[in-house]
């Protein structure tokens, strides 16, 4: 059974609003800045640099509230996960949407109230938000007031380094935001997980009786 | 005679050096030691810097057997360490300046006297035809510079004739170094009013503001030389000595900050000379000093990357055509 569910609090609609908008304009910025070229004219090059070191500001701060909201709130627990057998959890998923819903099979890890994200977006959510987004925030930093990076770690420029994770990771959230956008079309209709983050509400299953 | 005499009370004070501990008079000889390392001239050139070596030196009146001590005015102390390692160091004070030096007061006539220049010793010499003088003395004839003040704007201004050395050419040393000691020259001047008004009647100029429109101004003087901005390149000459006008200075970030870097072609040109076709990254030496954002690509990092992209765009267009054909 379906039911209409009041899935994302507001504070994480607000954040995710936020992020995304600071996500698209460093992507752009970044990328600008990663392939100026006289010839080629993207987004002026001072413009991208102030653009990116404000855009990277907000999003530190943004990055905050999420980390805060969810220490604080109930929302923090769909951010824990069960180790134990994830791998076949995340073949199984995968299997659903390279196969399964070809087939018409049932969702292997439908949407519950408990049950938020299926569990290969909860794996990437925890990775991009735990590990990635931090990473990024802190590289940035780093490149933001050179003074506090490492001068040179094995011989070659700390700052190098630091530049070159700090570009790899931004590469790696835009691949990830190609896929989200992309996953976030499988729903109940093609446009109604983008209803859902805008407004909160979520059509979900009711609760089943084993956890995932 | 007189020759011998020093040299002998010069080698005395040397030897007493390791006798009697450390005093200074006894460093400094031992130091007069290792310079003539380098020069067979150094005796001699104590005459002059007795006086010109010290932050003050002494008057004698032998009849009156009475000495008074003055101080020596800062822009004529030549430091003998600068002087002892500079292109120059095996020279006389003498090969270039006259012998009436010799006495004191120096006369009137003296100062007025033509200097040497660069291309009196050096134009058209192979011994130094990789140093192309000839093109630099042409770029230098059109630089601001020369223009706002002919008669007293000489090379010397900048290679400074007491401790002039090679930087850029020098892989002993790193491309920071470089940076720093080439910048220095210009701000001797343009970070010192008493050496600038010598030349112009203009006045101050304050760089700090005039640079305010580039951001991370510190790590920019710290990583670029003044002359990228502000000279034109050419492909014969290693430094840039063509000094332009405020107006046709370099702007425009994407000069450096693009795969097609002007840096290239100057502050990294040795070595780029030097390594070119060693390593396959685009602008790989860049690496190894500093990091200019846009200008260091590596190109395997690139390809890679626009690979992942595009198995990644694929995955999901095969996706969409089966979600077309399946009407999921
Ligand atoms: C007794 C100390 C003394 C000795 C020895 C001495 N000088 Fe000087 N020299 C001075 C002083 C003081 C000045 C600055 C005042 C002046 O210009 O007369 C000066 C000025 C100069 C100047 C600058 C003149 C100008 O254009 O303003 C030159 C060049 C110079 N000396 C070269 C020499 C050389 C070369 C020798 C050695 C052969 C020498 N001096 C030995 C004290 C000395
Ligand atoms: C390679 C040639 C060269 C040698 C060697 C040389 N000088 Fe000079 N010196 C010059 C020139 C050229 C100037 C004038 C610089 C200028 O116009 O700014 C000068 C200027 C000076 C001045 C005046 C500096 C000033 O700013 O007023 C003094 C003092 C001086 N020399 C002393 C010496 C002494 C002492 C020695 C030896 C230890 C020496 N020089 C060796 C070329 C030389
Ligand atoms: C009085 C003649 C004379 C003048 C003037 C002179 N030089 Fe030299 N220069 C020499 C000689 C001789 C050597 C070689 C010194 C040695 O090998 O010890 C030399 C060496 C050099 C070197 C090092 C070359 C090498 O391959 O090691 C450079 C660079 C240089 N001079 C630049 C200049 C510049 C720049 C000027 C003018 C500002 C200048 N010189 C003025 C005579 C002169
Ligand atoms: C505005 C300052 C300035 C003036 C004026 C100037 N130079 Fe230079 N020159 C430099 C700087 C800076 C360097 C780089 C020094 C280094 O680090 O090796 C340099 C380097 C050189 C070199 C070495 C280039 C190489 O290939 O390694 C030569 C030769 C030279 N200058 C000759 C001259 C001559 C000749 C004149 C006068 C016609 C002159 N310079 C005037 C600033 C100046
Ligand atoms: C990134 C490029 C860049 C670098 C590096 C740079 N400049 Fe400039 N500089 C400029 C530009 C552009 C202007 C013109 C500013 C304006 O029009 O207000 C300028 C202006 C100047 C002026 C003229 C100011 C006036 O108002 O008349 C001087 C002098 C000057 N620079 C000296 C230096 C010196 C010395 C250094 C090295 C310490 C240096 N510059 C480094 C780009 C640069
Ligand atoms: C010996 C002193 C001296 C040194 C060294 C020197 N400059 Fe200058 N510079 C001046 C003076 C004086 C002026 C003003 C000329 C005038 O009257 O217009 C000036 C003017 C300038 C200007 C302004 C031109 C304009 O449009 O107003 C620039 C740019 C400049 N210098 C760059 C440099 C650079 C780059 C170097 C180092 C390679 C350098 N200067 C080294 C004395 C110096
Ligand atoms: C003459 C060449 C040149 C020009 C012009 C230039 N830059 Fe740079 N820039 C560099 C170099 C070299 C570095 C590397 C600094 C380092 O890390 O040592 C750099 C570093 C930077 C950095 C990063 C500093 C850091 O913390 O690592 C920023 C941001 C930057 N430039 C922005 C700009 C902007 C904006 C402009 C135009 C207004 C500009 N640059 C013009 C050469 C240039
Ligand atoms: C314009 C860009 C974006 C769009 C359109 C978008 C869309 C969505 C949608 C539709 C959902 C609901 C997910 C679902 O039901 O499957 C969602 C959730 C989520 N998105 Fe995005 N997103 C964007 C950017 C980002 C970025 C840049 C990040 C992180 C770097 C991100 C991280 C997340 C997370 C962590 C959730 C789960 C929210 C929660 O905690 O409840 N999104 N997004």
């Amino acid at each position: 059974m379906s039911k209409l569910s009041y899935h994302y609090p507001l504070i994480i609609r607000i954040w995710h609003i936020l992020n995304a908008l600071c996500i698209l304009l460093l992507i752009a910025t970044g990328i600008s800045m990663y392939y100026a070229d006289p010839g080629r004219p993207l987004i002026e090059f001072s413009w991208a640099v102030k653009l990116h070191n404000f855009t990277g500001i907000v999003l530190s701060f943004s990055y905050l509230i999420f980390f805060f909201a969810n220490l604080f709130t109930e929302n923090g627990c769909y951010y824990r996960t069960k180790w134990k057998g994830i791998i076949n959890r995340l073949i199984k998923q995968g299997m659903y949407y390279m196969f399964g819903m070809f087939k018409g099979e049932k969702k292997p890890f439908p949407i519950t109230e408990k049950r938020k994200f299926n569990p290969l977006q909860h794996i990437s959510y925890i990775m991009i938000m735990y590990l990635a987004v931090p990473f990024v925030i802190i590289s940035g930093l780093g490149l933001m007031f050179p003074e506090s990076v490492l001068k040179a770690p094995f011989g070659v420029g700390g700052i190098l380094i630091t530049d070159i994770l700090h570009v790899a990771t931004g590469f790696f959230l835009s691949l990830f935001l190609i896929i989200h956008i992309y996953v976030s079309t499988i729903g109940a209709s093609k446009s109604a997980n983008f209803k859902s983050i805008v407004n909160g509400y979520a059509l979900v299953e009711e609760d089943e009786e084993e956890e995932d | 005679m007189k020759k011998v005499l020093i040299l002998l009370n010069v080698l005395l004070i040397a030897s007493s050096a390791t006798l009697s501990a450390q005093s200074d008079s006894a460093k400094k000889a031992e130091a007069l030691v290792i310079y003539m390392e380098v020069n067979d001239y150094v005796v001699e050139n104590e005459a002059c810097l007795r006086c010109h070596g010290e932050s003050k030196y002494i008057l004698k009146d032998e009849s009156m057997e009475r000495e008074i001590t003055q101080s020596m005015c800062r822009d004529k102390i030549i430091e003998r360490d600068d002087y002892y390692s500079m292109v120059h160091k095996s020279f006389a004070c003498l090969d270039c300046h006259s012998y009436d030096y010799e006495v004191f007061p120096h006369a009137y006539e003296l100062r007025l006297e033509p200097t040497f220049t660069c291309l009196d010793c050096h134009g058209y010499d192979e011994d130094y035809a990789q140093y192309h003088f000839e093109d630099i003395e042409v770029e230098f004839q059109e630089s601001i510079h020369m223009s706002a003040n002919p008669d007293n704007f000489t090379c010397w201004k900048c290679h400074d004739p007491h401790s002039y050395r090679t930087f850029v050419r020098d892989d002993e040393k790193s491309v920071t170094e470089a940076i720093a000691y080439n910048n220095d020259i210009c701000l001797s001047c343009h970070s010192d009013f008493s050496r600038f008004e010598l030349l112009t009647d203009k006045d101050e100029i304050d760089l700090l503001d005039t640079h305010s429109w580039l951001p991370n101004q510190a790590a920019h003087f710290r990583s670029v030389r003044c002359i990228e901005c502000h000279t034109s390149l050419s492909d014969s000459v290693l430094v840039a000595h063509h000094v332009q006008t405020k107006d046709l200075a370099v702007r425009n970030c994407i000069e450096c900050h693009s795969s097609s870097s002007i840096l290239m072609g100057s502050l990294y040109k040795h070595q780029a000379i030097e390594s070119r076709g060693k390593l396959g990254f685009v602008n790989a030496v860049i690496l190894n000093e500093a990091y200019v954002i846009g200008a260091n690509r590596n190109k395997v990092l690139s390809f890679a990357g626009v690979m992942i992209f595009l198995l990644t765009l694929g995955g999901i267009s095969v996706h969409i055509v089966a979600r077309i054909i399946f009407k999921k």
